[in-house]
């Protein structure tokens, strides 16, 4: 990672913008073409420095369902847990945690109804607890990483 | 908030979840996929980025991969009636990236204020987390700081 792809990402954590050819329009001050953009971001997501290039869809504007969940999970069981948590596709995020609520996981669903049926399932089927902390309010998102 | 979505919406949804595509029209490229005009993708993606839909449009880091290494997740033990206050004040701390009410899970569980920290080396996760403290004061009654071990999954939303 030199100083470009640093200034790429302080730069692009927003306001990438819509337009015909968005790489062209925004290249220039970082001392690139739209096309060496493109190759930078394309190797920045190969690298693993970022995850993902393109919008953040916001799941409860959407008319679906947001929320955090944790279980406690036996240490011997952790990674069958895991891969059983981690198979359902509403399940975005998932990160173990130090602490006797070990599992701590997103999850985010189209529909209305569905949040439930998936805390269920995971319930029902690990035999482990699942603790539904749904955000009551936001007070700030948005923090951006310096390189 | 909601807005429920049509199904040109979803396409487009559908279409970027995975990122925008690395061409010189990305927005050309969706609507290709989608089956609609450039101009009707971009007219949308405009209002869904106004309605929040979209929450911003560019580069995720990984912040392991930045060197941030230890993730916290503070968590606060506050009254219901002080978490308004307790709320503004954390959240207008510049280092905290994410902060939330939720429910308590009484016995095990009384934290109900959720501050996001992010540092590269342990002290300075320590500092913040003083800094947070400091900044509530006696609103919280007690709290604890679950680090992160590992990544267990991180894709974003799926439809």
């Amino acid at each position: 990672m030199d100083d470009i792809d640093r200034a790429i990402i302080n730069s692009l954590q927003g306001g990438f913008p819509i337009c015909d050819q968005p790489f062209g329009a925004i290249a220039e001050p970082l001392g690139l073409t739209g096309t060496q953009l493109m190759a930078r971001i394309r190797k920045l997501k190969e690298d693993g420095i970022i995850s993902r290039f393109g919008p953040m869809w916001h799941a409860e504007r959407m008319g679906g369902e947001l929320t955090l969940s944790a279980m406690k999970v036996p240490a011997e069981r952790f990674d069958e847990v895991a891969e059983l948590v981690n198979s359902y596709p509403e399940v975005a995020h998932n990160y173990a945690r130090e602490h006797a609520l070990n599992m701590w996981f997103v999850v985010a669903t189209e529909k209305p109804g569905r949040k439930a049926e998936v805390l269920a399932e995971i319930e029902a089927r690990t035999g482990v607890e699942v603790h539904d902390m749904p955000k009551i309010q936001e007070f700030y998102v948005g923090l951006r990483f310096e390189a | 908030m909601t807005t429920p979505l049509d199904p040109i919406d979803r396409a487009i949804v559908v279409a970027t979840q995975d990122g925008l595509p690395l061409v010189d029209k990305p927005y050309h490229e969706v609507a290709r996929q989608v089956g609609t005009s450039a101009e009707d993708v971009m007219n949308r993606m405009e209002r869904m980025l106004h309605e929040g839909v979209i929450r911003r449009i560019g580069v995720v880091p990984n912040h392991y991969a930045l060197g941030y290494k230890f993730n916290g997740m503070t968590v606060w033990d506050v009254a219901d009636q002080d978490i308004a206050e307790a709320g503004r004040r954390v959240g207008e701390l510049e280092f905290v990236s994410h902060c939330y009410h939720r429910p308590r899970h009484l016995p095990d569980w009384p934290y109900s204020l959720f501050a996001m920290i992010h540092a590269k080396e342990k002290a300075d996760a320590d500092a913040l987390v003083q800094r947070v403290a400091d900044a509530l004061g006696p609103l919280s009654r007690g709290h604890l700081v679950l680090f992160s071990s590992r990544i267990l999954k991180k894709t974003g939303l799926r439809l």
